[in-house]
């Protein structure tokens, strides 16, 4: 609270950036500890997380006030006009304090309270049991084994406790490999294919310079090998670029010299890294924020960000992965610099085409755990939840779900679970809420002590499962085993549900998806009106018989008739079964206020650059 | 028989077919005057059926013996054929060459086609403009049917009968006649029930230098006015094209002469420009190995999706004065035959849901683009893959019908057909068996005789049997207007046309087909609900007894 002097201002305007007249709500802005709140004349709420904003600009003054521009990381941009100077101050030296915090322990994370106590949270963290998962993979098996090596974290700080190694690697090997990998991330199991043994490995790049080797690592190597007994070869997959590869040699790193591993292929598959990708979003951000933007900007645009490019190239990595283990039955080894962002990328994307478990929401969940969270993904600086590097943020994961999300379109009967579930996990991510993605490791988070002050995301998810289940998901079909996606250019678009979220001008005033849901809900309830009514029918036809059977025994007897027809129950309601097409109301619609605006006498040159997508009566 | 002339190599054995999505089959090739049929040698059932007018281009190689033939058709399909014989390949190729190339609109084969199925409805019939009249005069009387151009006379490109303010006499419409480009006056294009205010369309007034004016045009156009209230022109080229037109006879209203009405330019490509556009997108999309950036350069390259936004901002705004300032609007560009019906339909579509339905659909196609006198033949004799210089090919139609999946995709719910409905209506629009878009005005399709001798499209798709497959199934009547989002943003391209032979839609189509069983069990469970409880109140009336 020491960071609020003004928690209240009136007659603020919230400005609608792609409104094709200026439009904007007129209402009272909040300054709370956690959020920044409009509300405007009718009622109708804004909630700003403060640990959603990325970064808040006050501009110069104009005679209707001074603006104050919100940017927040789930790309939502607040644009308010606030009518005094020193008031807009105020909240903006408030929102710069309350979006960067220095310490973890002051994230909203730790003063969130969804009233559960001590054993909800803990059955919450235990939802997600990454041993299970290795077992329902088969593992520890004939091959693989769980080593104890990095039980107190001396292995590698930034691994999980539990390693999955092959069952010939020894612990002078596993110690050895690790001091010769970048960070001490030296190679283990990532997910193994029942049935053939073949596996994904992951770990960071070699510490080879121009010459230098590692008998220890090489026999690590040959040890993953020889755990798959289907092939006599494995794949190291190299996700950088390979000059990126080649200038890492001049700091004492690079990539695995061929002459010191046999049957092994190499592979260089050409992911940028987090700076480039930093900066290519941040150039779509920018083109997409253009009011009265072109055709022909937004694609040049969009093409000189490299943004898609960078999808397909992630994509295009985990389809190589994905075939060398199905076509080719091989094991394979993943790595970029540390192995904590494209190899994660890979990793689980690849295991997302293999096994369809990980197209199941639970199934998902503990993808992110595993390949994500538990490998030490550097999710609080790679989401700068902490003031910190800013050179350290990139939208590494995002690009994750936007993969995630073009092989829904791709396929769009093999995810159980729909767009809006991408995107609630997109919030979470940056929202700080929940302790599922605070600090950058496994280490770090115990020594947060996370699961005894925070909450897991996913139980709530759950809790919500209907608003995120695929209506058209199909689990039963047996051809979508293993995914096949076509990265051809043209598969590729903009996901405007993601960049665009919260300008709903720009969506589909009908949205298909929940319609075809909200029709499987019906339809559920259909089924029990049915039943009932049945239920129904049936008592009445044995008050019937009951009463013909009376009647034939005392057809002189008025008063007994005259009570069993008091007891009929009544006609069930009739159910409105109707749906209003959503904004199909006036008020909804802003009619009122379109109407007004065109009963001036002369009016200006009509403009529709940007039409607005709505139904009016 | 003329086409035997056009046969050297009726038949050829051994060719193999490769296309799209499937294996390579070997089977028999053979050539009819209409037809490319190629049967299977294993099971003898027709592999491929192809018209000869859906063929745009054919390339030849030879390799040895062995030539191929690359067909190129105008749905965008690329087939090739595999031929034994060096002689035998020259000569399928000279053949498909001269055959999809017939000069005489009577050579094709709607002459020649007999239908398989029961006609029900006459679809030559089933959109008159006196049935369209009879639906506006149970709302207004301020309007009339005219039969001046009965005979064509007046204006070549318009049909028979028009409809036009009741003030206005036939006479005054004839000086008005000679004063539009093409005499194309201006006519009623739709009545929006909602506040009686109207669209027109016309030709562009022929001003020419002099600022020559017509009284009778003028008085024509002020009949739509509401006291107090002015009009819209809404002119589909730039200013600059609108008064280079001047040089050549044409021109634009002139302020002094209209002063309660406001002239808007709202540029739109037409001709070549188009013709490019498509060529250039096709090009891109049938492409598999384009990088990223190549792909997103050509596909901004082509500016097909910056015609799209063009065009529906220009409905939008036409829209927009009709139901929002409550004026009427004139809407015309050159010769009033293109890029006009383009926006007088989508207005519609906008404005009146009567026109998301499929027989609504379809009216507005007959009034607004046949006869209207958009000249199918011409623009559609040849579709993205001709290397022709002729000027008259533009995908103007395959535009419009673009935009209406653009608006169906943003309400998907509001539109009684669907997607294949629109696909379809494209494929007939450059290749049928039916004669409906044959010729390029009503004047033609009477010359022909079309009516007495080919099968009406409307005949066949209004069946029971072919309309369920074009139906949508999230169809929900309702009477909004509908206006759709132009933003860059909201802009897609229209895979199920563009990247139909270049990727497979095989888990789209069963996810749809998911979609639709959803919905029918939805259905049949509320039915059962309705016929559950209809049962259960007449047992509690016999109860009450």
């Amino acid at each position: 609270m020491e960071h609020i002097r003004t928690t209240k201002v009136e007659q603020v305007k919230l400005l609608d950036r792609f409104s094709t007249n200026n439009k904007s709500l007129t209402g009272t802005l909040y300054l709370t500890a956690t959020h920044l709140l409009f509300i405007d004349a009718q009622q109708k709420e804004t909630w700003i997380l403060h640990h959603h904003i990325a970064s808040v600009e006050k501009l110069a003054l104009t005679t209707s006030g001074c603006p104050l521009v919100i940017q927040c990381k789930n790309f939502r941009i607040v644009h308010f006009i606030v009518p005094r100077e020193r008031d807009c101050h105020d909240i903006y030296n408030s929102l710069l304090q309350l979006s960067k915090q220095a310490k973890y322990e002051d994230l909203y994370a730790f003063s969130y309270n969804p009233k559960q106590n001590d054993t909800e949270r803990r059955n919450g963290w235990q939802l997600i049991d990454l041993a299970a998962e290795y077992e329902r993979m088969g593992v520890p098996n004939a091959n693989w084994q769980l080593s104890d090596a990095n039980r107190e974290y001396k292995v590698c700080e930034t691994y999980p406790r539990e390693l999955y190694v092959p069952r010939t690697a020894s612990r002078p090997v596993i110690v050895g490999s690790s001091n010769f990998r970048s960070k001490g991330r030296l190679p283990v199991l990532s997910y193994c294919r029942q049935g053939t043994e073949a596996a994904i490995c992951r770990c960071s790049q070699p510490l080879s310079g121009f010459s230098a080797r590692c008998l220890e690592d090489e026999h690590l190597l040959q040890a993953i090998s020889k755990a798959n007994p289907g092939n006599r070869y494995m794949y190291v997959v190299d996700t950088r670029p390979k000059l990126n590869a080649i200038a890492n040699r001049a700091a004492g790193k690079g990539y695995e010299n061929e002459d010191n591993y046999s049957n092994i292929r190499f592979q260089f598959v050409g992911i940028e890294n987090i700076h480039v990708m930093r900066s290519s979003l941040q150039k779509l951000l920018e083109v997409n924020g253009s009011k009265g933007l072109s055709v022909n900007d937004f694609y040049s645009g969009l093409e000189s960000s490299g943004w898609l490019r960078h999808i397909k190239a992630v994509l295009d990595a985990a389809i190589f992965l994905a075939k060398a283990i199905v076509v080719e039955n091989a094991s394979v080894l993943v790595h970029c610099s540390d192995g904590w962002d494209r190899t994660s990328q890979v990793c689980s994307l690849g295991s997302l085409l293999l096994d369809s478990y990980y197209r199941t929401m639970k199934g998902f969940m503990v993808l992110i755990e595993k390949d994500w969270i538990s490998f030490g993904h550097k999710f609080s600086e790679r989401c700068g939840h902490l003031d910190g590097d800013p050179r350290e943020v990139s939208p590494v994961f995002t690009q994750f779900l936007e993969c995630v999300w073009h092989l829904t379109q791709q396929f769009p009967q093999a995810f159980e679970f729909n767009e809006a579930f991408l995107l609630q996990i997109h919030e979470h991510i940056h929202s700080c809420q929940f302790g599922n993605f605070l600090g950058n490791c496994q280490k770090e988070r115990e020594e947060l002590r996370l699961k005894e002050k925070t909450y897991s995301l996913w139980p709530f998810l759950l809790d919500d499962k209907k608003k995120y289940l695929n209506p058209l998901y199909s689990s039963k079909s047996q051809r979508l085993t293993v995914l096949e996606p076509n990265t051809a250019s043209f598969n590729f678009k903009f996901w405007r549900n993601m960049y665009h979220q919260f300008d709903r001008t720009l969506h589909p005033r009908q949205s298909v998806l929940s319609i075809i849901m909200n029709m499987n809900e019906q339809s559920k309830q259909l089924e029990e009106d049915i039943k009932d009514l049945e239920a129904k029918i049936k008592q009445c036809k044995n008050g019937i018989l009951t009463k013909e059977l009376l009647h034939a025994v005392h057809p002189e007897s008025p008063a007994l008739k005259t009570s069993l027809c008091l007891k009929e129950p009544s006609l069930l309601p009739v159910k409105d079964t109707l749906r209003a097409i959503e904004g199909s109301s006036p008020a909804d619609n802003r009619y009122c206020d379109y109407a007004e605006e065109f009963s001036k006498s002369e009016p200006t040159v009509v403009s529709l650059e940007y039409g607005v997508a709505r139904m009016t009566c | 028989m003329e086409f035997a002339e056009l046969i050297k190599t009726p038949r050829v054995d051994n060719v193999v077919l490769h296309r799209p999505f499937y294996t390579a089959v070997e089977g028999t090739l053979c050539l009819t005057g209409h037809h490319l049929i190629l049967s299977s040698r294993q099971d003898n059932t027709e592999e491929l059926w192809l018209l000869h007018s859906n063929i745009d281009a054919i390339d030849k190689r030879f390799v040895g013996s062995l030539g191929t033939i690359i067909i190129k058709c105008k749905d965008f399909r690329i087939i090739q054929l595999d031929i034994p014989g060096m002689e035998e390949c020259l000569n399928i190729a000279s053949s498909i060459e001269a055959l999809s190339t017939l000069d005489s609109v009577t050579l094709m084969y709607p002459f020649f086609y007999r239908p398989m199925f029961e006609v029900i409805e006459d679809g030559w019939h089933s959109f008159l403009p006196e049935q369209e009249f009879e639906f506006y005069s149970s709302a207004t009387s301020e309007w009339r049917l005219s039969y001046i151009n009965k005979d064509f006379s007046i204006c070549p490109s318009y049909p028979p009968t028009v409809i036009v303010p009741k003030s206005v006499d036939d006479e005054a419409l004839r000086k008005v006649a000679a004063f539009r480009h093409g005499g194309r006056f201006p006519v009623l294009s739709y009545y929006h029930k909602k506040n009686g205010m109207v669209i027109m369309r016309s030709g562009q007034p022929l001003t020419g230098t002099n600022g020559r004016r017509c009284k009778e045009d003028e008085k024509l156009i002020n009949a739509t006015l509401r006291a107090g209230k002015r009009g819209y022109l809404i002119d589909t080229r730039s200013l600059n094209v609108a008064q280079q037109a001047r040089a050549k006879g044409g021109g634009f209203e002139q302020e002094a002469h209209y002063p309660q009405w406001r002239r808007i330019h709202k540029s739109i490509e037409r001709y070549h420009v188009l013709q490019e556009s498509l060529i250039k997108l096709v090009e891109a999309c049938n492409e598999q190995t384009h990088n990223m950036d190549r792909w997103l350069g050509k596909l901004e390259a082509s500016n097909w999706l910056t015609h799209i936004k063009e065009i529906l901002t220009t409905a939008c705004l036409a829209a927009q004065c009709i139901d929002r300032e409550g004026a009427s609007v004139l809407i015309h560009g050159t010769e009033g035959t293109d890029s006009t019906l383009q926006v007088t339909s989508l207005a519609q579509i906008i404005l009146e849901p009567r026109s998301r339905t499929i027989r609504g659909f379809e009216a507005l196609i007959e009034r607004e683009w046949l006869q209207a006198g958009h000249p199918f033949q011409q623009r559609c004799a040849q579709s993205a893959y001709c290397s022709s210089k002729q000027k008259w090919e533009a995908p103007v139609f395959l535009l419009f019908l673009d935009c209406v999946w653009q608006i169906l995709r943003q309400f998907p719910c509001s539109f009684e057909f669907n997607e294949h409905f629109l696909i379809m209506l494209f494929e007939h629009a450059y290749a049928s068996q039916f004669g409906t878009f044959l010729g390029n005005n009503e004047s033609e399709r009477c010359k022909l005789k079309l009516q007495q001798k080919t099968m009406s499209l409307w005949s066949w798709v209004n069946r029971p049997g072919e309309l369920s497959k074009f139906t949508n199934p999230l169809f929900e009547a309702n009477n909004l207007v509908i206006w759709p989002s132009v933003a860059p943003q909201s802009l897609q391209l229209w895979e199920g046309i563009f990247l139909r032979w270049s990727r497979s839609s095989k888990y789209l189509d069963e996810a749809y087909e998911e979609m639709v069983n959803i919905i029918e069990y939805n259905k049949e469970l509320q039915a059962k609900v309705n016929v559950l409880r209809r049962q259960l109140a007449e047992l509690e009336t016999e109860d009450g007894l």
